[in-house]
């Protein structure tokens, strides 16, 4: 069943100049999950992510998407079967959300003096997306200009008009209030129940985390130190040796999982 | 949700993207602002042309095709392709103070100049200024040194170039100011006037050295203007898009840089074009590469030609530097647009 694997990862090993950051990590991820990334500050959670956009390069071991080596994909291949959402975008030129989410077309734009224009196709692809996110009606206004929930939904609108497999999202609400972080996964879910897409979401927030992936893999000090669902993962004994925390697990009442109460 | 709803009949979709028409509505002023200049400034200047010049032998028709023409031409290249420059150095350092001189080329070629006027070299070798080679192999070992200074491990960090380029300025302008105060009288002053900038070339060989190189460059650069919208938006931000990044970083910094270099090598340092006119481009008509370069090509070498007219006819028959006139028509100018209330255009 290699066919429904997206990443197979095999002893992944990095470091930036001389830390290790990546200890040796295998993972295999499956089309159409929901996964989450969790532990604390400086485990190698976002290092990991970046490794899988193809943001860093030179690391050791093997990472495979779909059966290829991505080490052997060009950037413009990868970027047409996986999109990345970062924390924060910050820009220095007032393009506008049109201009951003149509930005998310170049992995298929011709390299040559035909990719000048906008072709229809390109923007039924950008509208689609911004329907999909709530963003249509900030089509004409300035990305800078916009709040942060607003922003975060644009890349991801940009990242959905490269019609990817795999969505790659790097603590993508960090930064937004409470209803906006639901708002954020909520479309998240959506894309991943109706499309299919696979996500791979790293998150500082277990409770987050809990609600809505699949399937979490928790890492710490480089190694991933418990995979499965969040259940089995999100337990007072990993979440201690984790995050050295106590911290209480609790039903959640809507029945979607449980949530996690630190008590320490 | 496939094909039956985003067939015809389309209505005007809410994302706006660049289109043909759309490209036209704005390249097509600039070409017209471009033309217009170019037609009528010749026939400005302490003599006038009258029609009899425009196709006559006289006097006249000689002042314009000899004198005025070339000087022209030579002009809206350099204002075109320092332009075109500044947008590459201020989408390469996601900034948009940068300059075309930002990355020490200016104090590079000045170098180069300084140094051809010291050793009393002020003849013409093959066709061409010894003064102007020396400038252009200045400006060469300028960009070769901050491209291998600022060379990291295959990338090319922003910071380091731009730490590289802003160290490399100083470099050389100290060694600039060494050979000024090494020399005497007349080369100081050669060497002041060199360093000021002027259009006052003689001949068509100047614009011949220079158009290919510039011509190609403005092509290709507008080619890549998809590519610099993501750029500009950022490194992660564009590789994540399928650009590769370190590749269109070097290439820009090469063509902005030999661009820079070629066209100062005949005129000197001329400030403020490569600011100026992608900024203003840039109020009107917003950040899109795709317009900003080839629009900036046709208002830069607009924008340069009327100054260089205002600095040989204001005050006739002296001529007043031509960056000195850069500053004080484009400095106002541009603290007008900068004030001026969002949303309305002037």
């Amino acid at each position: 069943m290699t066919g429904d694997v997206r990443y197979e990862i095999r002893d992944l090993k990095f470091a930036y100049s001389r830390t290790p950051v990546l200890k040796g990590i295998s993972a295999k991820i499956r089309a159409g999950d929901f996964i989450g990334i969790v532990g604390p500050n400086g485990a190698g959670k976002s290092t990991f992510l970046k490794v899988l956009a193809g943001l860093i390069r030179g690391y050791t071991g093997n990472v495979e998407f779909s059966g290829t080596a991505i080490s052997k994909m060009g950037v413009r291949q990868l970027s047409r079967l996986v999109a990345f959402v970062p924390q924060e975008t910050h820009l220095v030129f007032p393009f506008t959300v049109s201009q951003m989410v149509l930005m998310g077309r170049a992995p298929y734009r011709s390299a040559g003096p035909a990719g000048l224009f906008d072709s229809r196709f390109d923007l039924d692809r950008a509208e689609r997306a911004m329907q999909m996110t709530d963003t249509l009606a900030l089509a004409n206004k300035t990305f800078t200009q916009l709040s942060g929930g607003e922003k975060q939904r644009v890349v991801l609108a940009s990242a959905l008009a490269q019609d990817p497999e795999v969505l790659l999202l790097d603590e993508p609400t960090v930064y937004l209030d409470l209803r906006h972080q639901i708002h954020f996964y909520d479309i998240v879910e959506r894309l991943n129940a109706e499309k299919k897409t696979t996500v791979i979401s790293v998150t500082h927030d277990v409770n987050l985390a809990a609600r809505y992936a699949h399937r979490l893999l928790a890492f710490r000090d480089g190694t991933i130190h418990a995979d499965g669902t969040p259940d089995t993962v999100l337990t007072p004994k990993h979440l201690y040796e984790i995050f050295e925390v106590s911290a209480a697990v609790l039903k959640r009442p809507d029945g979607r999982g449980n949530y996690i109460i630190p008590t320490s | 949700m496939d094909a039956a709803t985003t067939s015809f009949p389309h209505p005007e979709s809410a994302v706006r993207g660049l289109s043909a028409k759309r490209f036209f509505a704005v390249i097509g002023p600039c070409v017209l602002i471009f033309i217009v200049v170019l037609g009528l400034t010749p026939l400005v200047g302490d003599r006038g042309i009258s029609l009899q010049g425009l196709t006559g032998s006289g006097a006249e028709h000689d002042i314009l095709t000899i004198i005025r023409l070339p000087r022209m031409l030579f002009g809206a290249l350099v204002g075109g392709a320092l332009a075109v420059a500044g947008v590459l150095f201020q989408a390469l350092l996601r900034n948009s103070l940068a300059t075309p001189f930002t990355l020490g080329i200016s104090s590079g070629s000045s170098l180069g100049a300084v140094l051809a006027i010291w050793l009393g070299m002020d003849v013409i070798f093959l066709g061409i200024p010894v003064i102007s080679i020396f400038a252009f192999a200045g400006a060469l070992i300028t960009i070769a040194l901050v491209f291998f200074i600022a060379r990291s491990s295959g990338g090319l960090p922003t910071f380091t170039l731009l730490l590289a380029g802003v160290t490399l300025n100083f470099v050389f302008g100290a060694l600039v100011l060494f050979f000024q105060y090494a020399s005497n009288f007349a080369q100081t002053y050669s060497m002041t006037k060199w360093m000021m900038g002027s259009l006052n070339v003689v001949g068509y060989s100047p614009w011949v050295r220079t158009a290919p190189l510039a011509i190609i460059s403005v092509v290709v650069v507008t080619i890549l203007s998809p590519r610099l919208n993501l750029l500009a938006a950022g490194e992660d931000w564009a590789t994540t898009r399928g650009i590769h990044v370190e590749r269109l970083k070097t290439a820009s910094y090469l063509i902005g840089s030999v661009l820079t270099g070629a066209v100062t090598a005949f005129s000197g340092p001329i400030g403020f074009v490569g600011l100026v006119v992608p900024h203003t481009l840039r109020m009107i008509a917003g950040p899109d590469h795709r317009i900003l370069v080839p629009g900036s090509f046709f208002l830069g070498a607009a924008f340069l030609v009327l100054c260089d007219t205002a600095a040989r006819t204001l005050l006739s028959p002296t001529e007043i530097p031509v960056g000195v006139i850069t500053a004080l028509l484009g400095g106002p100018f541009f603290i007008m647009l900068l004030k001026r209330k969002p949303g309305e255009l002037w």
